[in-house]
């Protein structure tokens, strides 16, 4: 936005006279959104009328698949495989929240209070992005062993019973439990939160904090009534990009959970690779667009936000 | 008026550009990104509809799975096979034994490990073999189950067994007639997996271990025992461990392996089922006890000195990686001179030193003895009469009986 000042006048501004309007230029946005579009159509058009069409297949590998209009398999998979959805949902809400809670100070405190150490955090931030997704999940597996400081710690400050009787965790141990789901999750996201945070606290002019201050609000009531409503559109596409990857990610899940923390990725992923049964794949894949889908829309018609970026 | 000047612009017209871009058409805003979204909903639908015109089913190739043979002309042989599967010089970089192909045929090895998992590889090939074209390979390894399937498909090439006269005299007899190619026509095995119990001897902290019974009863062992993904693997020694036999079963035999899975896992017994990534959580202590494949366990001991294996009285299965020449394949006749090449005691006898898993051919002993005298006298790597007679492989299954059971298993693994 700030280099927006420096753009030329959106007018022509030599000519003296007013000239006709320039023909030429008038199918160029188009020209220029065609590769997207491409893209769009190949990777993600024929892709979709492909899942579609397999999830109302029926058939086998040696007979080969037809389109039967099997809608059934909609059907037995959610019958089938509904707590793995809600589980999904369960966990990316909370790695959502706990991204924000995470999140939120974090980039208040970089886009305000950070002075020349602003880039460095940035960069902070990022950095661990520059290894690959899976090292960083299996890191947590480290973080979490069972003979491991930090589980050893949580044991003798007695978090576990509370954490065990929430049904977060199991035993002694934080591997294999939905806590340790939820906490790669969030670990693994939360770049994704902050940065859409960072860029919308900074766009917000100080002087709107100095007027408030001479208004004599005190710090909390700024924040309340200035700070946060202006940073919502950050929270918005903040929550959303870390939200609906999380819904569908299993990676998470199959290396830092159990049996009883599968999420729909995981069913997907097996139903697609193991159990062959490629139109229950594709059924649970559109599901589970659906269901991400109404929830994003519903959440974005009660956020009250108007813009995204 | 206002008088216009090119290079400035006052600060309300700053603000109206900003404004247009920010809540004009151009912005990104709540509603219109709803609109794109309903939008695309729209599309997404129209399109499901257009489904009904088809698209190419997986099936059986239409013009076989030979192809003309460039073996003669291209010396040549492109070789994909898992990772951690072939010898390594000091270097990490060269392997010895196909550095010794090379030199004695000229033929050149081009080899990849891109295998890690049969199932991602088979929807990896499975495009170009069912629609019959060449897969940029000319020799892979996969496991029984998958040869078995390949070949069911008829997406593999019979072998000439004039070009095999070691791999045909010198394949042990143990895996000679597996159900599923019997009289190996179109597959020769690479190495031979044995799966075991496997244990962390500190993490077991006292706790006597001797069957599957006790991984899956024994509640000391509560949330530390570990199963494997793969379900002949799993369900195989249950099936051993009921006394049943995982060559010869029901389908109430398996609900019922199934079932008693079911009750460890519902008690919370079981940590997690898993592939190669055991490894990591039995040295360091997470899982207490887990099934293993013994080639692995043999590399872990020699890391970690707790780590430990243990054969149950009730037997234990074997499964084989195979080597097979996928359809089209441009160098047959390469493939099988590098087939035969493994069949040799001493190119056998190298990679069994280093790989350690079960060698399957014969006579290998007394070379490997030059090399490893230990390796020689283990009967993970060369099985001795009681190894042997413990051996069991799990049957074939159908198509249906195939996707019926991964079902199965797949909701005891929790998805």
């Amino acid at each position: 936005m700030t280099t927006l000042t420096e753009a030329p006048p959106p007018l022509t501004p030599t000519a003296p006279e007013p000239a006709p309007p320039r023909r030429r230029g008038r199918l160029t946005p188009y020209w220029l959104l065609l590769p997207g579009l491409l893209w769009l159509v190949v990777f993600f058009a024929l892709p979709m009328i492909y899942q579609a069409s397999t999830s109302v297949q029926t058939g086998s590998l040696e007979e080969g698949y037809k389109v039967t209009w099997h809608v059934a398999t909609y059907w037995d998979a959610l019958t089938a495989y509904w707590p793995q959805f809600l589980r999904s949902v369960a966990y990316a809400a909370a790695a959502t929240v706990l991204c924000l809670l995470l999140g939120y100070p974090l980039a208040y405190l970089i886009a305000f209070r950070a002075g020349r150490w602003r880039n460095l955090i940035m960069v902070l931030v990022i950095a661990p992005f520059f290894t690959s997704f899976l090292i960083r999940t299996l890191a947590w597996k480290t973080i979490l062993a069972d003979g491991g400081p930090l589980v050893g710690a949580l044991n003798t400050l007695h978090v576990l019973d509370v954490t065990n009787w929430l049904g977060w965790t199991a035993g002694d141990r934080v591997l294999a439990t939905p806590l340790a789901v939820v906490c790669g999750l969030t670990y693994n996201f939360l770049p994704f939160m902050i940065l859409p945070l960072y860029t919308s606290l900074e766009r917000i002019d100080g002087r709107l904090h100095e007027a408030a201050g001479d208004l004599y609000a005190r710090p909390f009531t700024t924040f309340r009534k200035i700070t946060f409503p202006l940073s919502m559109p950050g929270v918005v596409s903040g929550t959303l990009l870390t939200f609906i990857p999380a819904t569908g990610d299993y990676v998470n899940a199959d290396l830092l959970g159990s049996t009883d923390t599968r999420m729909a990725g995981n069913v997907i992923q097996t139903q697609f690779l193991r159990v062959l049964d490629y139109p229950t794949a594709a059924a649970l894949s559109f599901i589970l667009m659906a269901a991400i889908l109404v929830m994003v829309t519903l959440y974005i018609r009660k956020s009250g936000t108007e813009d995204l970026v | 008026m206002e008088q216009y000047e090119p290079d400035r612009l006052t600060p309300v017209q700053v603000a109206a550009v900003r404004r247009s871009l920010r809540s004009g058409r151009a912005a990104l805003t709540r509603r219109s990104l709803l609109r794109a979204s309903a939008g695309g909903a729209l599309a997404a639908g129209a399109l499901g509809a257009l489904s009904g015109c088809g698209i190419p089913a997986a099936g059986k190739t239409g013009g076989g799975t030979a192809a003309e043979d460039h073996s003669a002309k291209e010396k040549e042989v492109a070789f994909s096979n898992w990772t951690e599967y072939m010898d390594v010089d000091e270097s990490g970089k060269r392997h010895p034994t196909l550095d010794a192909f090379t030199e004695r045929t000229g033929i050149r090895v081009k080899y990849s490990e891109d295998i890690n998992d049969n199932n991602e590889f088979f929807g990896k090939i499975k495009p170009q073999l069912a629609a019959g074209q060449e897969t940029g390979r000319d020799l892979i390894v996969l496991t029984d189950w998958l040869a078995g399937r390949l070949i069911r498909l008829g997406w593999v090439q019979k072998l000439d067994p004039s070009h095999l006269p070691h791999a045909y005299a010198n394949l042990s007899p143990q895996f000679r007639t597996p159900d599923w190619d019997p009289g190996r026509a179109y597959s020769y095995p690479w190495q031979g997996i044995a799966t075991v119990i496997a244990y962390n001897r500190k993490a077991l902290d006292g706790v006597e271990v001797t069957s599957l019974s006790d991984l899956l009863d024994d509640p000391k062992l509560k949330g530390r025992v570990g199963l494997l993904t793969e379900m002949r693997d799993t369900v195989g020694m249950t099936l051993l461990d009921m006394d049943k036999d995982p060559g010869r079963f029901t389908d109430d035999d398996y609900d019922a392996a199934v079932a008693r899975l079911q009750r460890a896992v519902d008690k919370g017994q079981i940590r997690r089922f898993t592939g190669n990534d055991y490894t990591a959580d039995l040295s360091k202590g997470d899982l207490a006890a887990c099934l293993a494949w013994a080639g692995d366990v043999v590399q872990l001991k020699a890391d970690n000195p707790d780590v430990g294996f243990l054969v149950p009285d009730s037997g234990y299965i074997t499964s084989t990686d195979n080597l097979l020449v996928p359809g089209k394949a441009r160098h047959k006749t390469n493939a099988e001179r590098l087939i035969d090449y493994f069949y040799e005691p001493k190119a056998a006898a190298r990679l069994a030193a280093y790989i350690n898993y079960v060698c399957p051919v014969d006579g290998v002993k007394d070379e490997l003895a030059k090399i490893d005298p230990d390796a020689a006298e283990n009967p993970l790597i060369i099985p001795d009469q009681a190894m042997r007679a413990g051996s069991r492989a799990f049957r074939s299954l159908s198509s249906a009986e195939e996707t019926a059971y991964e079902g199965k298993f797949a909701k005891l693994t929790g998805a």
